[in-house]
């Protein structure tokens, strides 16, 4: 389990993994994909819709299973484990940012990033102060109390980042995480990305916009349920 | 997920929409309502009922030969012997008693001694055959004159009390002068006359004459029924030891009429009023436990979103159906915590209107807010289910 923490070990090893949906017709949303992501890569997935790049992602958030091949988080076969394991794995070591930032409306901004711990068994005491220096690292120390309807649509999603990051993950799962931000607010959450990145955050960013694929560090390819490294 | 936080989180949950969780609550604060106050209002009235409980009827006991329904030999013996009176009078419990009997049914009554043609003063009156102390078993009162005596009674004189409404019929109203009634052409000394007896209202327009008189000059064979006068709550005990006094050797052929025990009529009219309300509050139960049922699902349509994410930072499929049993189960206590302070508030609230001590059992107020948590959770089961069946990836996909 700690096997993580070594440097050596890539976080994500995706070997001849395919995910397909039984049809009629059957669906191969992913198929033969080989794939690893080491500690510290920023890596983009981009591709069209339809191309398999959200069902890799799912995958690799341990939402779903594949149907074939290995995937290895931080080392251990994540085939073997159980949906209560899975879903441990997914607090403790996958951070989720969404494009629809999935904030409880009802909740103030510090309570939705303590929500990210409410499952993994961190101390209420330890919760929020881990969530005030989350939202301090993406320049949201000063709303702690708000509440998440008097946000701006680039300041949500920093709060749904900060959530991301709270936990310690060894992966930032991203996806399209611009795609409901007008371009300048886009561009901020991509520069945060590369402050998280330089910091030695590994990130995935799924999408289908080009420009934001190019901002990452490797570019990888998706067509047709394959991918392809391109830079 | 340790409990604090799934407790904060469900409240979180259904405090997010305030006006939703009155509503989705108010099924279960009627339906509480109704039934503790229905309960309260029962048992209130009850103690009502048993405190006013008609301390007449609960202190008479009859006494008569148990009729042998279809035996082949009728015309039974009457059972009951002449000196049933001191013998009932010897029991612990009794205060008077007295035997009864009718004599002659409708003889001609007449105060004056000739045949008047005309039929002035005639009259047709039951002639009533008693022991001396009936009048005071039936707590009857002497209106002028005087009860005949057990010395009337052992020599058989021809004495007669009149009832009240006889004596007015036969104008007479005193008896200073010693006057004479006729029955048929036997002539009887009036001694007094009698009224307000609770029971066997008959004597009021008969002539009635001493036991043994009866037996002389009517031919009775004995006495028909014992009527006795108990002391508060020794009916039941009287009436299970006069047929043994009364026929040490057969006390199976008299039967002995108590009234009901104060606890029987109690627990009587408890069922008879909650029969009724229980019905309506266990209605208004289930309406309350298909609303939470229907809010809370449709609750979980709603946050499907939510439900996704908090599966992605590692919540179970039972910490989301756990979460959502809770909020239910909250909301049912929710509704029976209120429901049963509006039920309490009822009741004392009738109680005061009637002056009534309200009456209420301490479990039934812990119990049904209880009992509210137990509808809630019960309510929230299939939804709680669907909710930890939502697929995080569809959820996810879903724009928030």
């Amino acid at each position: 389990m700690e096997a993580g923490t070594d440097g050596s070990v890539p976080v994500v090893e995706l070997t001849e993994v395919s995910r397909s949906f039984p049809g009629p017709p059957a669906v191969h949303a992913v198929r033969d994909v080989d794939l690893v992501i080491r500690r510290g890569d920023y890596v983009s997935i981009a591709g069209p819709s339809g191309s398999g790049k959200s069902t890799l992602l799912h995958v690799m958030g341990l939402l779903d299973r594949p149907t074939a091949g290995t995937y290895r988080l931080d080392g251990v076969d994540t085939q073997a484990m159980s949906e209560r394991e899975r879903a441990g794995w997914r607090g403790r070591r996958i951070g989720f940012v969404f494009q629809a930032f999935h904030l409880l409306g009802a909740r103030s901004v510090a309570e939705n990033v303590e929500l990210a711990m409410v499952y993994t068994g961190v101390t209420r005491r330890r919760r929020a102060e881990r969530a005030l220096a989350a939202l301090d690292r993406v320049g949201l120390g000063h709303r702690v109390a708000f509440s998440p309807a008097t946000l701006s649509g680039g300041e949500r999603q920093r709060v749904a980042i900060a959530r991301a990051l709270v936990g310690g993950p060894s992966l930032l799962l991203a996806d399209e995480p611009t795609g409901n931000l007008d371009s300048a607010t886009a561009a901020a959450i991509l520069d945060l990305f590369d402050d998280l990145h330089r910091d030695g955050l590994t990130l995935a960013v799924v999408t289908h916009d080009e420009a934001v694929s190019r901002r990452a560090q490797r570019r990888v390819r998706t067509v047709d349920g394959s991918v392809r490294e391109v830079a | 997920m340790t409990r604090r936080d799934l407790l904060d989180e469900a409240l979180a949950g259904i405090t997010a929409r305030p006006a939703r969780l009155a509503l989705t609550a108010l099924g279960t604060v009627l339906g509480v309502a109704a039934l503790v106050a229905t309960l309260g209002l029962a048992q209130t009235a009850a103690a009502q009922v048993a405190g006013r409980f008609d301390a007449v009827a609960a202190t008479h006991v009859v006494v008569e030969p148990r009729t042998t329904g279809g035996s082949g030999t009728d015309a039974a013996p009457a059972s009951l012997p002449w000196d049933a009176e001191p013998r009932l009078d010897r029991l612990n419990g009794v205060v008077a008693s007295g035997t009864y009997a009718l004599a002659t049914d409708g003889a001609a009554v007449t105060t004056v001694p000739v045949a008047d043609p005309s039929g002035a003063s005639r009259l047709d009156l039951a002639v009533a055959a008693a022991s001396p102390g009936l009048i005071d078993a039936l707590r009857g009162r002497v209106v002028t004159g005087r009860l005949f005596d057990a010395g009337h009674d052992q020599r058989a004189d021809p004495v007669a009390l009149l009832g009240e409404r006889a004596a007015d019929r036969l104008h007479l109203n005193r008896v200073t002068g010693q006057p004479t009634v006729f029955v048929g052409d036997i002539e009887l000394t009036v001694i007094g006359i009698v009224g307000g007896v609770s029971h066997h209202l008959d004597l009021l327009d008969a002539v009635i004459v001493p036991n043994h008189t009866a037996e002389r000059l009517f031919g009775l064979p004995g006495p028909a029924e014992v009527q006795i006068r108990t002391s508060l709550g020794a009916a039941q005990l009287v009436g299970r030891q006069a047929p043994i006094a009364l026929a040490p050797n057969e006390p199976e052929t008299l039967q002995a009429r108590v009234p009901p025990s104060a606890a029987g009529v109690q627990a009587r009219v408890e069922a008879d009023v909650n029969a009724l309300f229980l019905v309506l509050g266990g209605v208004a139960l289930l309406v309350g436990a298909l609303g939470i049922a229907n809010v809370t699902l449709l609750s979980v349509l709603e946050r499907v979103a939510e439900i996704g994410l908090r599966r992605a930072v590692g919540a179970t499929r039972g910490d989301v159906a756990a979460q959502f049993l809770v909020e239910s189960s909250a909301v049912g206590l929710l509704g029976g915590l209120v429901g049963t302070a509006a039920g309490l508030v009822l009741t004392v609230a009738v109680s005061a209107a009637r002056d009534w001590t309200p009456v209420l059992d301490l479990r039934l107020a812990a119990g049904a807010p209880l009992l509210g948590a137990v509808i809630g959770l019960a309510a929230g089961t299939y939804p709680a289910w669907r909710a930890s069946a939502v697929h995080p990836i569809d959820a996810l996909r879903r724009a928030g």
